[in-house]
């Protein structure tokens, strides 16, 4: 550690060029960050989707809706455990800007099958099934738009009421958490009954089902034996796994994860390149130094580190400020992009990527450097001058 | 490792000495060549030279004679090809390129014509450079960088980066820095070869005040007759040997 200042002091020598290789690292790890994040939020759906539960939409997309009737037909279904259903209600609050995602749901059975993602307490569970207009919400809703348990909140859905009125009110009556990172908490539950009595047209008709199996051996079993009673009715079913469900749902905007890795893979080797000429211009120039400290007693090893740790150094304060930089832009975006993408933000994954990435790339673009100072003769190396 | 006997049973090893087995540095028939493809090119052959503690030696001789080289093999900064050199009772001929590094942190301070001073530290910072190699706290490490800079006569420029200091003062901050970790030996490769008259004379009076009060051992390379004269006896070095006898 005694060593650092003279390291940091070294990094300052021609500080425009050392600012320019580090704002162009600021960069890179703000696309890193960001795109790495974008990517997380893309996949995590399908990483927490559970084993055990289907999800049976219509056959053409899953904006077509399916007859009420088939929750009954299907709870009777054999293999079949426990089934919800849900709603799009495709709304925001006061400003088209705050959208956010609320789903018509049955406040009975819509927990249960959540219950290793979604934790409701015991008490603000009853309030709300004794609450017509009540609804739930998420933690990352309730901060967004600082709502409380008692608070009455007006949300415009596309949905009219009968009366025309698009607008409908809402008593929040508890407040959900996610139990696995990933898990969506930045959205609103409320009663189906209370949405399709009061709505104007689809009436009767649910969005999708959640089915949860007996045995998730049998789970392919049990979703063809669903799609097969369903078979040439008006209203054909597709099931599939939670876990293919999400893919392909993600697969609509095209496969995420190969695109952002092979941008940053790009990103990565361009800034190799970069912080390597750095720094062996950097050493380059000070070649008799380098000499000096080994007459002075360093050992090749130290002049070795202190090369690397340079690298590092540099490489840490740009991709630190890179990072914090891509945390803060992404916390921007979460509150626009939330209906979208649940769950939107830096996870620990990208953090913990990045910071090994910040590190390779000092230790790589300093490596060639840190060898030629290594291997310096002092004898050779003074003669120079 | 060490073997100090070796040197002084050698009927030719006092050949150029002022002292005896006394002497800080023991050259025996020390040689130095140089391959240049499969030719071997000697640059020191046969030199045998004592060098007693508290000496004070001025090395001249024409450009190209080995000065340079010699200077280097007694610092340790290259290891002779024949011959032995024996320095405060060590065998250094004998040492790997690592043991070499850490005895010159020990035993040798370096000073060069063109100063070499790390231009991004400050004068204090590059005394301390030295003393980063030992265990000393940061406390003792300023202390004895406070009391090398007072040496120099330098202490109002400690904070002044090397490019705001004069010629002159450069140079004192390198010989601030070769002091600064107290070794047997000082070695000046034409200390004042890149200064005016004047500023020459007062690095040259501090070497002799080094040498002097502070009893500092002093190997000095120089061209210049009048620097030489601060020394207490001079050695000419032609074509890689000694000529002894002024
Ligand atoms: N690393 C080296 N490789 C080959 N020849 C060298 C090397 N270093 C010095 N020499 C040769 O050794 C001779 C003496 O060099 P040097 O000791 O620097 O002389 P001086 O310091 O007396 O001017 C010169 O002829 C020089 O070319
Ligand atoms: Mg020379």
């Amino acid at each position: 550690m005694k060593y650092f200042y003279f390291i940091w002091k070294n990094l300052g020598r021609k500080k425009l060029r050392t600012w320019l290789t580090i704002m162009s690292i600021v960069v890179a790890f703000i696309l890193f960050g960001a795109l790495g994040s974008l990517s997380a939020a893309f996949t995590q759906g399908a990483e927490i989707a559970g084993a055990d539960r289907l999800v049976t939409i219509h056959k053409v997309s899953l904006i077509q809706s399916l007859p009420y009737s088939y929750v009954n037909r299907v709870r009777n279904t054999e293999g079949v455990e426990a089934v919800t259903f849900a709603s799009w209600f495709g709304g925001y609050y006061q400003d088209p800007k705050n959208q956010f995602a609320q789903f018509a749901v049955d406040a009975e059975s819509y927990f249960d099958i959540y219950s290793d993602l979604l934790s409701l307490p015991e008490e603000q569970m009853e309030s709300w099934q004794n609450n017509r207009i009540g609804a739930v919400i998420g933690t990352a809703l309730a901060q967004r738009f600082g709502w409380e348990v008692g608070d009455r909140v007006p949300v415009t859905s596309m949905f009219p009421q009968e009366d025309g009125n698009r607008t409908w009110e809402f008593e929040i009556e508890g407040i959900f958490s996610a139990e696995a990172s990933g898990a969506d908490s930045g959205s609103m539950v409320f009663h189906y009954e209370y949405f399709d009595e009061a709505r104007q047209w689809d009436k009767g008709t649910v969005g999708w089902l959640m089915i949860k199996v007996a045995d998730p051996q049998n789970a392919g079993e049990v979703a063809d034996r669903i799609d097969a009673m369903f078979a040439n009715s008006p209203a054909e079913t597709k099931t599939s796994t939670e876990k293919a469900f999400m893919e392909s749902f993600m697969k609509q905007f095209g496969d995420i994860g190969t695109i952002t890795g092979l941008i940053l893979g790009a990103v990565f080797f361009t800034m190799l390149l970069v912080t390597a000429n750095t720094m062996a211009q950097a050493v380059r120039e000070r070649i008799p130094e380098m000499a000096i400290l080994k007459t002075l007693g360093f050992t090749d090893r130290s002049v070795l580190v202190m090369i690397l740790a340079e690298a590092v150094l540099m490489a840490l304060i740009g991709g630190l400020i890179g990072l914090g930089l891509a945390w803060l832009m992404i916390g921007a975006a979460a509150s626009q992009v939330g209906a979208f993408l649940p769950g939107f933000a830096m996870p620990t994954d990208v953090w913990v990527q990045g910071l090994i990435a910040i590190v390779v790339l000092g230790l790589l673009s300093g490596a060639i450097p840190a060898l030629q100072g290594m291997r310096l003769n002092i004898v050779t190396a003074l003669g120079r001058r | 490792m060490s073997d100090a006997n070796e040197a002084a049973l050698d009927p030719q090893a006092s050949a150029a000495s002022a002292g005896n087995e006394t002497a800080l540095v023991h050259c025996t028939n020390l040689g130095k060549s140089y391959r240049k493809g499969k030719e071997s090119v000697p640059v020191l052959s046969n030199l045998n030279l004592n060098i007693p503690k508290g000496d004070f030696l001025a090395l001249m001789g024409p450009s190209g004679s080995g000065k340079t080289t010699l200077l280097n093999l007694l610092g340790g900064l290259d290891s002779p090809t024949d011959g032995s050199l024996e320095i405060a009772g060590e065998r250094i001929d004998r040492f790997s390129r690592s043991q070499l590094t850490r005895w010159r942190a020990r035993h040798v301070g370096f000073i060069f014509q063109f100063y070499n001073l790390m231009p991004v530290l400050s004068a204090e910072r590059n005394v301390e450079l030295p003393l980063l190699l030992t265990k000393l706290s940061s406390k003792q490490r300023k202390k004895q960088v406070a009391i090398a800079l007072e040496l120099v006569g330098l202490k109002d420029r400690a904070k002044h980066k090397p490019s705001e200091l004069s010629g002159g003062q450069e140079q004192r901050v390198a010989i601030a820095r070769a002091i600064v970790s107290d070794p047997d030996l000082l070695l000046c490769d034409e200390p004042t070869g890149d200064l005016d008259r004047t500023t020459a004379d007062d690095i040259l009076s501090l070497l002799q005040t080094l040498n002097q009060q502070q009893g500092k051992t002093i190997v000095m390379v120089t061209h210049d007759p009048l620097a030489a004269e601060y020394a207490q006896r001079t050695l000419h070095l032609d074509k890689g040997t000694l000529i002894t006898g002024n």
